[in-house]
C-alpha cells in the first residue's frame, strides 16, 4: 500500500466557473478555470468553500470529473436537504467565483501504468471519479481493457449517458436500472448483486484492478461481491459517501 | 479575501451549542462509512490484538481481550470529510490497560488493521484515558462496516485515526506516516485546528 507522497501545502485559491452543464435533472457538471491548478490524477477529489454574505462558510469535497490535463470539472448531485449542492446545481453560473483547493487523495486513483484489466463499478453519482479514469484511459491512448458496471435508479438518472454510450475500443459499459426500466431497455435490471457481478465483471483469473464508488450500502455489497468472486481485497479500491445531506 | 457566493446562505440550523462542533464540521445523525477497500471479516477465533515494538511483544486472544476491564465512553466524533456525530456511545478497553502490560519507552504508535490500513499517533494521545480499543457501539457489538470486531477509538482526533479492524499497535521511537498520512492527510489531525491535510 505504498503511496505517492503528497506533501505540499494545499492552499485555497479562487477559481472561475467556465461552464455549467446539466447531466440529469439533479446533476450538474461545473467546469472551472483554476489558474494555479497543479494538475491532478484520475480519481482524486477537491474541496470547495462557499462564503455567504454574512460570512457563514461551508466546505465540501467533490470528486474531480475530468481527466488529468483537462480543465478541472466537478459533477455535483443535488441533495434536497443539502446546503452546498443546491447552490452548486441551481445558483452557480458561468463567470462566478469559487474557492477551492486540491487535488486531494492518492489511493483511489488509476494510472495507465497500473497492471491488469480495469473493472469499474459505480452506483449513482459514484460514476464521477470513474468517468475521470475512463477519460484518462482514452486520452492517454491506453490499450488496457476496461469494463464499467453502472447502477442507476432510472434511465433519466444516468449521468454522462451519451458519453458512456460512445465508448468502444476496449471499453465495455453495462448499465443496470434498479427502479424502473423503459420499454425496450436492453441493459440490466435490478441491483448489483453477486450474480450480476459474476456475469459482468472480469474473472479474477485475469488479475483485474477494481474501483468501486457509490453510496455506502452499494459499495459494501459490490466490494464484498468482488471479493467473493476471488478478487484479492487489495485489488478492490473503494470510495464511499455516506447517506447524509453533506455532499 | 474569500469571494461572496451570490445567493448562498446558511440553510442548516446551527447544529449544536456554540463551541461543541469543530470548525468546518456539520452534525449528522447517521453514521457514515468511509474506507479504502472491502470490509474485512475476521472470525473471532482467529482474532488477536498485539502490541509490538516494546520490550516483549504482547498479544491477546478475543477471550483474553474481552476479559480485560472495559469502559463505557460517550464522545463526539469528527470525520475529516466534515461530518461530526455527537454523544456516540462506545464500549472498549483503554489503551492504558493494554500498555500497562508492556515495557516500553516509545514516543509514537502505528496502528495496523486487517486489510493493511495503518495510522500513526503520538503515544501521549493514546494514553491518559483518551483512547480505547472499542468492541461495542450503542449497546451492541461493533458492526463490521464500522470496524468490528474492534476498532481504535481516539475521539479527540479526526476519525481516520480511529482505525477500523485494528489488530495491533506498533510502538515506535519516531513518528511514521500511516495510510492516509502518506496520501497527504495531516500527520496529527486535530479537528479543532482543522488539521485535515499536510501543512494545515
Amino acid at each position: 500500500m505504498a503511496g505517492t507522497a503528497l506533501r505540499g501545502r494545499l492552499t485555497w485559491q479562487i477559481a472561475m466557473v467556465d461552464t455549467v452543464t446539466d447531466e440529469t435533472a439533479r446533476v450538474r457538471t461545473i467546469v472551472l478555470d483554476v489558474p494555479q491548478w497543479p494538475g491532478h490524477r484520475a480519481g482524486q477529489h477537491l474541496d470547495v468553500r462557499l462564503t455567504a454574505e454574512d460570512g457563514y462558510r461551508a466546505e465540501r469535497s467533490y470528486s474531480i470529473a475530468s481527466a488529468p490535463g483537462e480543465p478541472v470539472a466537478i459533477t455535483v448531485e443535488r441533495l434536497d436537504d443539502g446546503e452546498v449542492s443546491p447552490y452548486l446545481t441551481q445558483e452557480l453560473r458561468a463567470g462566478d467565483e469559487l474557492e477551492l483547493r486540491g487535488p486531494i487523495g492518492g489511493y483511489f486513483v488509476w494510472e495507465p501504468e497500473d497492471d491488469g484489466p480495469l473493472m469499474l463499478v459505480a452506483g449513482g453519482s459514484g460514476i464521477v471519479p470513474l468517468r475521470a479514469m475512463l477519460r484518462h484511459r482514452q486520452r492517454s491512448g491506453s490499450a488496457i481493457p476496461a469494463r464499467l458496471l453502472y447502477s442507476s435508479r432510472t434511465l433519466p438518472d444516468v449521468i454522462y449517458q451519451s458519453e458512456l454510450s460512445r465508448y468502444a475500443d476496449g471499453v465495455e459499459v453495462t448499465c443496470t436500472l434498479t427502479r424502473q426500466q423503459p420499454p425496450g431497455w436492453t441493459g440490466r435490471a435490478g441491483r448489483v448483486d453477486a450474480k450480476l457481478l459474476s456475469e459482468v465483471c472480469w474473472p479474477a483469473a485475469v488479475s483485474p484492478l477494481a474501483y468501486v464508488c457509490g453510496p455506502t450500502s452499494f459499495v459494501e455489497a459490490a466490494a464484498a461481491g468482488l471479493v467473493g468472486l476471488g478478487y484479492p481485497p487489495h485489488r478492490v479500491k473503494t470510495e464511499r459517501f455516506g447517506a447524509t445531506g453533506g455532499r | 479575501m474569500s469571494p461572496v457566493s451570490r445567493g448562498f446562505r446558511r440553510r442548516r440550523l446551527p447544529d449544536a451549542e456554540p463551541g461543541r462542533v469543530p470548525p468546518g464540521q456539520y452534525v449528522t445523525g447517521d453514521f457514515p462509512v468511509l474506507s479504502a477497500g472491502p470490509t474485512p471479516r475476521t472470525a473471532l477465533q482467529n482474532w488477536t490484538f498485539s502490541i509490538t515494538g516494546g520490550g516483549e511483544p504482547r498479544s491477546w486472544t478475543w477471550e483474553q481481550f474481552r476479559a480485560l476491564p472495559a469502559e463505557s465512553v460517550t464522545a463526539d466524533i469528527h470525520c475529516v470529510t466534515r461530518w461530526s456525530k455527537l454523544d456516540t456511545r462506545w464500549e472498549g478497553v483503554s489503551i492504558d490497560t493494554l500498555l500497562d502490560q508492556v515495557e516500553h519507552h516509545a514516543g509514537f504508535a502505528l496502528a495496523h488493521s486487517d486489510g493493511g490500513y495503518t495510522t500513526n499517533l503520538p503515544l501521549q494521545d493514546v494514553t491518559g484515558g483518551r483512547a480505547w480499543v472499542a468492541f461495542g457501539y450503542d449497546g451492541e457489538p461493533l458492526e463490521p462496516e464500522h470496524g468490528g470486531p474492534a476498532r481504535l477509538l481516539v475521539p479527540h482526533l479526526y476519525f481516520w485515526k480511529s482505525a477500523k479492524w485494528v489488530r495491533s499497535l506498533e510502538l515506535l521511537d519516531a513518528d511514521e506516516p500511516g495510510f492516509w498520512e502518506t496520501y497527504g492527510y495531516h500527520m496529527y489531525g486535530d479537528p479543532w485546528l482543522e488539521q485535515r491535510y499536510a501543512g494545515d
